[in-house]
C-alpha cells in the first residue's frame, strides 16, 4: 500500500493522510494508491501539511507498517526515548520499528 | 566573557523581528516552503524526523549562567524538557514548533544568544578549546581571537554564500582539544620571538571525504590574522566548486590544486587584502580582549584536597584537570552516564550546571566538542561539594576520555539525513564496556549515523559509521583515528556488522588490545604499533 505523510506546518508534528484529513497516528493512515502526489499538492497548497511525500507500507493486522525504518521511527518517535513516543505506555512499542 | 555592544544587540534583535515577519508570512501562505526553507535554515531551524529542530549557537563553546538558564527555560517551555549538546559545541532543541520559534529567538536575544549561521553555506559557529583561559599550556587565551572571527564572519557579505559550509577552530596550545586540524581552517596561536601569531591549517574536515588540514602558513602575525583569513576565504570563494556538493568543501580545493598552489594564491591575495585595513584597530582588539581578562583568582586558595572518599577520588582523577592558577581546577561534567544518551541534558540538569557555574566558576561554563560541559575555574577546595551535587543529578560519571565517554550524533532517532541509529549503539557499547573502562585507559569512541560524520567517527580511536544496507541498519567499524595533536584518520576494519555484531566486535578488539598493550599504551598506541592485523583476526576470526 501507499501512504502519504508529512509534517504539520505550524507544529512540525509528523502526520498521516487518513483519506479525509491528517492524523498523528499511522494506524489511521489510508492507502492513497496512485493519488498520493495529487493529494499532497492540494494539501500542501492549503497549508494543511508541510513537505508531504508518498511512502510504501505493508498492511498488517495492527495497521499500516511503513516499509522503511526511517518512516517507522517517524511514526513512533525516537526509539531511545520511549516516554516521548506516541505509545509511552507500551514497552514493546520500540520493537515495531526494527 | 564577551558582552554584546549596541551593534551586536541591534543586529540580533533586527534578525528576530525579520524572522518573525517571515514566519508569519510562511504560516499565512505568502511564502512557500521552497522560499522559506533557506530562510529558516539561516536561522538555525531545520525540519527533522519528528519536528523542527533549532540549533542555538554557543560561540566557541563559552556561556554564562544566565545564558545556560535560558537554555533550560526554553527546554522546559518550548521543548520536551531537554536539549542536546553537539560536537560543534552548540545546543539543539529537538521538538520546536515553527509558530513558537520567533518567541524563542527573542528570548535568546535577551541573553545575547541566537541561531544565526548555525546552518547554510556560510562561516559557522567558531569552535575553540574548552579549557581556554584556564589551561596552563596556552600561549594566549584563544577566545578574543575566536570572538573577533565571530564578528568578522557574522553576516560577512562576501562569505554568506560560500560554495559550502565553513568551520573554523582556534586553539592556543600544543595539545589540541578542539580537533583543530579537522576543520576547514584550523588556527593555532603561537608565539615567535615574543610576537603572537598563528599557524594556519587549511582544508581539513570529516564527512564523505575526510582530510587532515595541511599547514598552509607557519606564522602569520596576530595583527594580520583577519587579513589572512579574508584572503584564505576569498581564494576558496573564487575557486571552490559550486557544481558538485560533494566536491564543494575547501578541503577538496586544497587537495586538488595542492597545498603549494593554494598557498601561493592566498599569499597573492593576502598582499592585496593587507592594504585594505581589515585588521581591527588596537583599541577594538583591546576592548574585546579586556572582556576575557582572567577572573580575580584568590592567590591564597588552598590546593589540598581530601581524597578519602574513593568515588570522589576516582572522579577527581578522571574528570578534573590542573588549572593555571594554583588552588583552582578545571572540572569536566560528563554528559555520558553509562547507558545514557550522549550529550543530552535535562532542563533541571542545565539549571544545576548554571547554578554551579555562577557559584563556583566565576559564572563561566563551556561546552566541549565531545559533548560534555566544563566548569573552567573552580576552587579546588569546592570540588567535593560540587561533585556531590553533580552526583545527585546524575552528572558525576567519572569517565572523561574513557570508553563510555562516547561521542554520538543524533542518528536515525532524530536526524532526517541518517542511515542508522547512533544512540542505541552508544548505549549498548557504554553498558558493555563500563565494567572494564578504567582498565582500558583513554579510548575515544565516536559514532555517526551517516557519512556526514557529525559524530566524528573518522577521528575515533574506535569509529563507527551507520550505513543503510538494503533497508537495515549496518555499522562500519574503523580504528586508529584521532582528533587530537596526534591527528589521524581511522581505517575501516572490514565488512560491517549489525548492531549487536558491532558491540561484540568492539569488545573483541578491546580484549585484544588488553593482551597486546605495553605499559603506558592507549588503545590507539597499541593499534599504531601492531597494526590492523591482530585486531582483524580477533574480530573476523
Ligand atoms: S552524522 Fe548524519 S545522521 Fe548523524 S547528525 Fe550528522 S547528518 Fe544526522
Amino acid at each position: 500500500m501507499k501512504l502519504l505523510t508529512g509534517n504539520d506546518l505550524a507544529t512540525g508534528d509528523v502526520t498521516w493522510w487518513t483519506g479525509s484529513g491528517w492524523s498523528r497516528h499511522v494506524e489511521d493512515a489510508a492507502d492513497v494508491g496512485a493519488d498520493g502526489e495529487a493529494i499532497a499538492r492540494a494539501e500542501e497548497g492549503a497549508r494543511r501539511v508541510n513537505v508531504p511525500y508518498v511512502i510504501d507500507a505493508a498492511a498488517t493486522p495492527d495497521g499500516p507498517r511503513p516499509a522503511h525504518i526511517k518512516d517507522r521511527i517517524r511514526a513512533l518517535g525516537p526509539t531511545v526515548r520511549p516516554d516521548l513516543t506516541l505509545k509511552p505506555a507500551d514497552p514493546q512499542a520500540g520493537s515495531w520499528v526494527i | 566573557m564577551y558582552r554584546y555592544d549596541h551593534y551586536d544587540q541591534s543586529i540580533v534583535d533586527a534578525r528576530v523581528d525579520e524572522f518573525r515577519d517571515q514566519v508569519t508570512r510562511r504560516l499565512s501562505g505568502q511564502l512557500t516552503e521552497d522560499q522559506f526553507k533557506p530562510i529558516r535554515l539561516m536561522n538555525g531551524l531545520y525540519l527533522q524526523l519528528h519536528a523542527y529542530m533549532l540549533r542555538v549557537a554557543i560561540p566557541y563553546g563559552t556561556l554564562d549562567s544566565r545564558q545556560m538558564r535560558m537554555l533550560g527555560s526554553i527546554a522546559r517551555d518550548h521543548d520536551r524538557g531537554y536539549g542536546h549538546f553537539t560536537t560543534r559545541q552548540n545546543l539543539q532543541f529537538n521538538w520546536i514548533k515553527l509558530e513558537e520559534t520567533p518567541d524563542i529567538l527573542a528570548k535568546l536575544a535577551t541573553v545575547e544568544m541566537h541561531a544565526i549561521q548555525t546552518s547554510g553555506n556560510c562561516i559557522r559557529n567558531i569552535s575553540s578549546d574548552q579549557f581556554a583561559g584556564a589551561a596552563a599550556d596556552e600561549v594566549a587565551d584563544p577566545r578574543p581571537w575566536a570572538e573577533l572571527i565571530r564578528q568578522w564572519s557574522t553576516f560577512h557579505p562576501e562569505f554568506s554564500y560560500l560554495p559550502r559550509k565553513f568551520k573554523i577552530a582556534v586553539i592556543a596550545a600544543d595539545e589540541d582539544r578542539a580537533a583543530m586540524r579537522l576543520h576547514d581552517i584550523g588556527i593555532q596561536l603561537v608565539e615567535r620571538d615574543g610576537l603572537l601569531g598563528a599557524r594556519i591549517y587549511v582544508g581539513g574536515g570529516m564527512g564523505r571525504t575526510p582530510m587532515i588540514a595541511p599547514l598552509i602558513r607557519d606564522f602569520v602575525a596576530a595583527d594580520d590574522l583577519m587579513s589572512y583569513l579574508e584572503a584564505a576565504l576569498r581564494v576558496y570563494n573564487r575557486y571552490g566548486r559550486r557544481d558538485n556538493i560533494y566536491k564543494a568543501r575547501i578541503k577538496i580545493l586544497v587537495h586538488e590544486i595542492g597545498a603549494d598552489a593554494y598557498r601561493a594564491q592566498v599569499e597573492e591575495e593576502f598582499a592585496a587584502v593587507k592594504q585594505l585595513g581589515l585588521d581591527p584597530p588596537a583599541a577594538e582588539l583591546a576592548r574585546i580582549t579586556a572582556m576575557f581578562a582572567a577572573p580575580p583568582f584568590d592567590p591564597a586558595a588552598p590546593a589540598e584536597i581530601d581524597r578519602t572518599d574513593p568515588d570522589f577520588a576516582l572522579w577527581l582523577d578522571q574528570n578534573v584537570r590542573a588549572h593555571k592558577a594554583p588552588g583552582y581546577s578545571i572540572v569536566t561534567i560528563s554528559l555520558k552516564p553509562v547507558g545514557g544518551i550522549p550529550g543530552d541534558a535535562t532542563a533541571d540538569q542545565i539549571d544545576l550546571v548554571a547554578d554551579l557555574a555562577e557559584r563556583h566558576s566565576f559564572d563561566e561554563l563551556r561546552v566541549t566538542h565531545a559533548q560534555n560541559l566544563v566548569l573552567p575555574h573552580v576552587r579546588t577546595s569546592d570540588l567535593h561539594a560540587i561533585w556531590q551535587q553533580l552526583a545527585d543529578a546524575g552528572l558525576a560519571e567519572p569517565n572523561l576520555d574513557l570508553a563510555t565517554d562516547i561521542i554520538a550524533c543524533p542518528g536515525l532517532d532524530y536526524c532526517s539525513l541518517a542511515n542508522a541509529r547512533s544512540i542505541p549503539l552508544a548505549q549498548k557499547l557504554s553498558e558493555r564496556l563500563a565494567p572494564v573502562q578504567h582498565n582500558l585507559g583513554e579510548l575515544k569512541m565516536k559514532i555517526s549515523g551517516c557519512i556526514n560524520a557529525c559524530g566524528h567517527h573518522h577521528a575515533g580511536h574506535i569509529g563507527i559509521l551507520g550505513v543503510d544496507k538494503k533497508g537495515t541498519e549496518n555499522y562500519q567499524l574503523s580504528f586508529g583515528g584521532s582528533g587530537a595533536e596526534d591527528v589521524s584518520l581511522a581505517k575501516i576494519t572490514g565488512p560491517g556488522f549489525d548492531e549487536d555484531g558491532v558491540v561484540d566486535a568492539v569488545e573483541r578488539a578491546t580484549d585484544t588490545y588488553r593482551t597486546l598493550r605495553e605499559p603506558g599504551e592507549r588503545f590507539l598506541d597499541t593499534y599504531r604499533r601492531v597494526g590492523m592485523q591482530p585486531f582483524k583476526e580477533a574480530i573476523y576470526g
